[in-house]
């Protein structure tokens, strides 16, 4: 077995791979770029070596700088983790050159599969189902206009070397397709040094569903059965299971020995991804084979129990696989919930800053006989930086059932403590109580068709909303009460904490009697019904576990005058707790009017303007593009939200702008 | 006798209708709460006790005599705040526009003298048209008489104004001579003079709001120290402030239960100082992670956001925080951050809170509308006001303590009693190139490159200082809380008197 292993990454891959690397006794060596310097894997890792600018152009995918690392350190094997240079083919090239072995597949697979146009040749070869489209380079946008029309819209324009939603539009127009290529264009060409852009029919309806593989170097291949990745917003993944809720076991068997035959075909090594569409009626087709480790992995672990990069080092060792098609059997179900630092209520724009509080669940057995797992790259007190991608863990959670397996994810996402950015954890949460979400009933349009406004957070139904009453009304009590414990009271004179409060939540009020003992607290309501609420809840405590009526309830708990400020499954509310006189009171208080921003075009994230498209006295219609901002590498274009005359244009391209910064002004 | 109980419940009654239901529901519309109605908010549910129920005014003129209502347009007594006696007076804008007569500001001036000799607070509440114009001269006398008590127990019990409504003219003095002036957004202003006068006098055109409303008083001017939504939000609040102030000069701050551990490790501390010494950090999130249970009541906090002062507990007692902020203006000093924290830490000082101070800056703002605005004897009232204070003193320099601004920033050479740094933490005369340039004036570029870079080397950490014993200890930042919290402990019976004299002539 190798005895030291480089890991050519960063951020929670890093991390992962180093985690198995621990456990199988090899050493680790990490990469780390200048704004990384304090990372997490960098930490973990035996050793570190520093190769260049924040920048992942000047630093993480400089081959040059991969291999002076590997030099210096003497690592045996790279594990490329995902994105970078994993799929790389020069890389794994570079790296055979000098005798240093990749942990990943033999570069002419890269190379066959990395190449959507080839890839999806091979793999109409090897008799795997496939999506019409054109297969030839596209020179112009002319060019891809004609194409698309001879397609049928709608179309799908993709970067060849394009993942992770990066480089790829959908189109639904002829002026669409021409935005769209030339932003995929640019985007490719930024992020990943390759412009090359083609296109394919845009199947409608469809359920993105992904087979793992994993093939050894003495000619077997199995396949770990299914990821469903259909939850995605702007075909970047948000939240994947495994398996599929779709999935028959015939279609299961049919898609994993295809994505067999193909990884069989290109002579496939290690672990790999086999990504179809699947449509309403079951049919799937062939959409790209990841030649690395997919981000989602987790969940194929969880439900197997195989560990993956323990797999990968493996083969890379030339051992074989220690079992066989038949050894593998879907184990319960797994939920994955990508932790993205991108605030939903802003339109999931990109945040950055520091990570003041960062408290994931504790992973895991769980009490509910499930299972937590949390891959991260980030701890409390970390920076998350403009310059990499934005996604900063991977909460995973295992149950019998998928109802389990979502139930044990919303208590873990309620747990999840993330303070100074902006992040979904909220979004996460409302899509596992989203009834079609429940029902498995999901396309990869299920995001747009559901949150086609965006996500403005979630209102609780009237059954949580009570339950959360009679626990605000107990922990106000333990409140009040420590009130009273001040020094310099009047003696016979102290302060009684009343028993009857008035409990306002989402609009509503509710009027209840409260009763403590030791063990805990019994809240009246004014029906006659009785709510138990028992906790070790003390003030000042951010997060609340409670047990209400015996089952479960965790908040998210701030401090605001009169009651609390509660977050759980992606609500986010105000809660006051009044005396009834109080509330009577506040009650009589006006109304404020927030000020009018619609006469304003407003930075919505901190990010660098690429251009303004209009001027000053331009009128201007719905929907046109007035500017472009660029942050996490991804050019936002920022558009009218109604029509209008341009009055003042406040900052220029160039400008370095903060949240909510004034970009225009108008009539 | 039946009937003589009765009449008194009647009397009371018609006391506590105020102006009548037309008024009341007037001043309902305008989303302003009574006078009473306020009180039964600031204090515990049952304790208030009322004073003077019945005084009426004693004016004769313009047909006054007619009208006189019970309490004169001012509701006065005592109550309990969490069980802790405070006087109030709140000042009822149904009953002669809330209008200041010479028996209202007696009812006034008894809950003072009260407050005074007992060794509790007084919250004013002012919702006030000003001068009753029918008393003329009387009604003047009436203001200082209160004024002459503010005076008196400034610096004996706490005094805090809550302008809930108008307050104009020669009102206005009270409140600016108490201890903390809250206001209420949209429905409260001051000034000395209004509108119009100013439109007459300087052709000025300017509305109340704009002239003396709460974001004015809490950004421009400073008179305010905050400003909250409306009257229900701005009781609570100050509910939870007094829950932080001692009752009188008498007395230790308060303390009470908590349920955070003084020796809870904050790891992320560790990298709160970014690797770019000119990059900014957020000195907040320090206060926040030292403070018990992260509670932490802001004064002034929209005005010279370059300094953050205000009330956090450290093992459940009351601690007066001092903080330069480098996301604003650097954290450096000026003009309005010194006064802003001088006259916060004389506060603390007065009333026997420790004060903890976060140092990270980097000297005092430069410039002529600094020099001509008077920074020197601006700054110097922080100054005095550290050296003066004899309550316990803790500092942590975070990073950079340079020049005069160290020496003001609570200095071991201040009578600080516990003076920390972080590894971080840079104490010099001035910045490296600044101090290279005038050591080697003259040289070549390269050589004060090179310099700038010994310079660094050698005094760009607190070695140098803690050599000195200026620095006591260097501490890890992510056992600031515990360091912190175990030096305010050992100083619980500090005794420290500075020699007797009339008074201090601080550089007003």
């Amino acid at each position: 077995m190798f005895k030291k292993i480089l890991i050519a990454n960063r951020g929670e891959i890093a991390c992962r791979v180093i985690k198995s690397a621990r456990a199988m006794g090899i050493k680790t060596v990490a990469v780390y770029s200048d704004a990384d310097r304090n990372a997490l894997h960098v930490r973990m890792a035996d050793e570190a070596v520093h190769i260049g600018p924040a920048p992942a152009n000047q630093s993480y995918i400089v081959i040059d700088k991969i291999m002076e690392a590997i030099r210096k350190t003497g690592a045996e094997a790279v594990h490329p983790g995902y994105g970078f240079l994993s799929e790389n083919m020069n890389f794994a090239a570079a790296l055979e050159k000098e005798g240093v072995v990749f942990i990943g597949p033999p570069s002419p697979a890269i190379e066959a599969m990395g190449d959507k146009i080839t890839s999806k040749k091979l793999a109409m070869e090897a008799g795997v189902s496939t999506v019409p489209g054109y297969m030839g380079l596209i020179a112009d946008a002319d060019e891809a206009v004609k194409i698309s029309g001879e397609i049928g819209y709608p179309v799908m324009i993709k970067a060849s070397a394009g993942g992770g939603g990066k480089g790829m539009r959908i189109a639904w127009s002829e002026a669409e397709v021409k935005e769209g290529f030339e932003s995929s264009k640019n985007e490719a060409a930024n992020s990943f040094g390759d412009d090359r852009i083609f296109i394919e029919k845009f199947v409608t309806q469809p359920r993105h569903i992904e087979i793992q593989v994993l093939a050894d170097k003495h000619g077997n291949c199995v396949y770990l059965h299914e990821r469903e990745c259909s939850i995605q917003r702007r075909n970047q993944k948000v939240i994947e299971e495994a398996p599929s809720p779709f999935l028959d076991e015939a279609t299961r068997k049919a898609m994993g020995e295809q994505a067999c035959a193909l990884a069989q075909a290109v002579g496939y090594t290690s672990a790999g991804t086999v990504e179809f569409i699947v449509d309403g009626n079951r049919n799937f087709y062939f959409l790209e084979m990841n030649t690395r480790l997919q981000v989602e992995h987790p969940v194929t672990e969880l439900i197997t129990g195989v560990d993956l990069v323990e797999q990968m080092i493996r083969v890379a060792n030339g051992e074989p696989l220690p079992f066989k098609q038949s050894d593998l059997k879907i184990n319960g179900w797994a939920m994955e919930s990508r932790l993205y630092a991108e605030d939903p209520y802003r339109g999931f724009l990109p945040s950055i800053g520091r990570l003041t509080r960062y408290r994931p669940p504790v992973e895991g057995k769980t009490s509910g006989g499930g299972i937590v797992r949390n891959d991260t790259g980030v701890f409390e007190g970390g920076e998350i930086s403009m310059f990499y991608d934005p996604m900063i863990a991977k909460l995973c959670t295992w149950g019998p059932t998928r109802a389990d397996a979502i139930e044990e994810m919303r208590l873990a996402l309620d747990t999840f403590e993330v303070e100074g950015i902006g992040h979904n954890l909220p979004f996460c949460s409302a899509v596992m109580d989203h009834p079609r979400f429940v029902s498995g009933n999901i396309t990869t349009a299920f995001i747009a068709e559901e949150y086609p406004e965006g996500f403005a957070g979630v209102t609780l139904d009237a059954t949580l909303a009570r339950r959360v009453v009679a626990a605000a009304a107990a922990m106000n009590r333990v409140a009040e009460i420590r009130r009273t414990r001040i020094t310099g009271t009047m003696d016979n004179h102290e302060r009684k904490v009343g028993t009857v409060w008035n409990v306002a939540l989402q609009g509503e009020a509710h009027e209840v009697t409260i009763a403590a003992d030791r063990a805990g607290s019994t809240v009246r309501f004014a029906d006659g019904a009785e709510m138990r609420v028992e906790s070790d809840w003390t003030p000042g405590q951010p997060l609340a576990r409670l047990t209400v009526d015996g089952a479960p309830l965790v908040m998210k708990v701030g401090k605001v005058p009169s009651g609390f400020r509660l977050r759980l499954r992606g609500a986010d509310f105000i809660c006051h707790v009044r005396t009834p006189r109080q509330a009577e009171l506040a009650g009589l208080m006006l109304e404020k009017v927030a000020p009018d921003t619609s006469k304003f075009l407003l930075c919505p994230m901190p990010g660098l303007v690429v251009k303004i498209n209009v001027a000053e006295g331009d009128e201007v219609q719905e929907g046109q593009a007035l500017a472009t901002v660029e942050a996490m590498k991804m050019e936002n274009i920022l558009r009218a939200e109604k029509k209008g005359k341009v009055k003042a244009i406040k900052a220029a391209a160039g400008a370095s702008l903060k949240v909510d910064e004034v970009i225009m002004e108008f009539e | 006798m039946k009937d003589i109980l009765q009449e008194l419940e009647d009397r009371r009654n018609v006391a506590r209708m105020g102006g009548g239901e037309r008024r009341v529901a007037a001043q309902h519309a305008k989303g302003k709460l009574t006078a009473r109605e306020r009180i039964e908010l600031l204090l515990d549910e049952g304790s208030f006790e009322e004073f003077d129920m019945f005084v009426a005014h004693r004016c004769t003129d313009f047909g006054m005599e007619k009208d006189r209502p019970a309490g004169d347009g001012v509701v006065t007594g005592w109550g309990t705040v969490n069980g802790r006696m405070v006087y109030v007076f709140s000042q009822d804008f149904t009953v002669f526009g809330g209008s200041l007569s010479e028996t209202h500001a007696q009812k006034i001036c008894k809950i003072m003298d009260m407050a005074l000799q007992n060794g509790a607070p007084v919250i004013g509440m002012n919702d006030s048209g000003g001068a009753r114009i029918q008393e003329g001269v009387a009604s003047l006398a009436g203001y200082a008489e209160v004024f002459q008590r503010n005076i008196m127990a400034s610096g004996v019990v706490p005094q805090i104004s809550l302008i809930m409504g108008p307050c104009a003219g020669g009102a206005v003095y009270s409140p600016a001579m108490t201890d903390f002036i809250f206001m209420v957004k949209d429905s409260s202003y001051m000034f000395v003079t209004g509108p119009d006068v100013v439109k007459t006098v300087t052709n000025e055109v300017v509305t109340a709001e704009e002239l003396g409303g709460a974001v004015t008083h809490t950004k421009k001017s400073s008179v305010a120290d905050g400003a909250y939504e409306n009257d229900v939000e701005a009781l609570a609040e100050t509910r939870r402030l007094i829950d932080f102030l001692p009752l009188s000069n008498r007395e230790k701050a308060p303390t009470r239960p908590f349920f955070d551990d003084p020796a809870r490790i904050e790891e992320s501390l560790d990298t709160l100082i970014p690797d770019n010494p000119n990059q900014p950090y957020d000195m907040k999130e320090l206060i926040l992670k030292l403070a018990d249970e992260g509670d932490f009541f802001e004064i002034q906090r929209d005005y010279a956001g370059n300094i953050i002062t205000g009330f956090i507990r450290i093992e459940g007692q009351s601690v007066g925080v001092v903080a330069n902020q480098p996301m604003v203006l650097a954290g450096c000093l000026d003009i309005d951050s010194s006064r802003k924290a001088a006259r916060f830490v004389r506060f603390c000082d007065a009333f026997e809170i420790p004060i903890l101070t976060l140092v990270d800056v980097p000297g005092f703002l430069p410039g002529t509308s600094q020099e001509y605005g008077g920074v020197i004897k601006h700054g110097a009232k922080l100054l005095f006001a550290y050296g003066e204070a004899t309550v316990p003193k803790v500092t942590v320099i975070t990073r950079k303590a340079y020049g005069g601004a160290y020496d003001v920033m609570a200095s071991k050479h201040l009578r600080g009693d516990f003076n920390y740094a972080w590894p971080t933490a840079e104490i010099a005369v001035m910045g490296a190139k600044g101090a290279t340039e005038i050591i080697y004036r003259g040289r070549t570029a390269e050589e004060i490159a090179e310099r700038t870079k010994e310079y660094e080397d050698r005094f760009a950490n607190p070695f140098v200082a803690a050599e000195k014993g200026f620095v006591d200890e260097v501490i890890m930042p992510h056992s600031t809380r515990r360091r912190v919290a175990r030096a305010f402990a050992s100083l619980r019976s500090k005794k420290l008197t500075n020699p007797w004299k009339k008074h201090d002539n601080i550089p007003l």
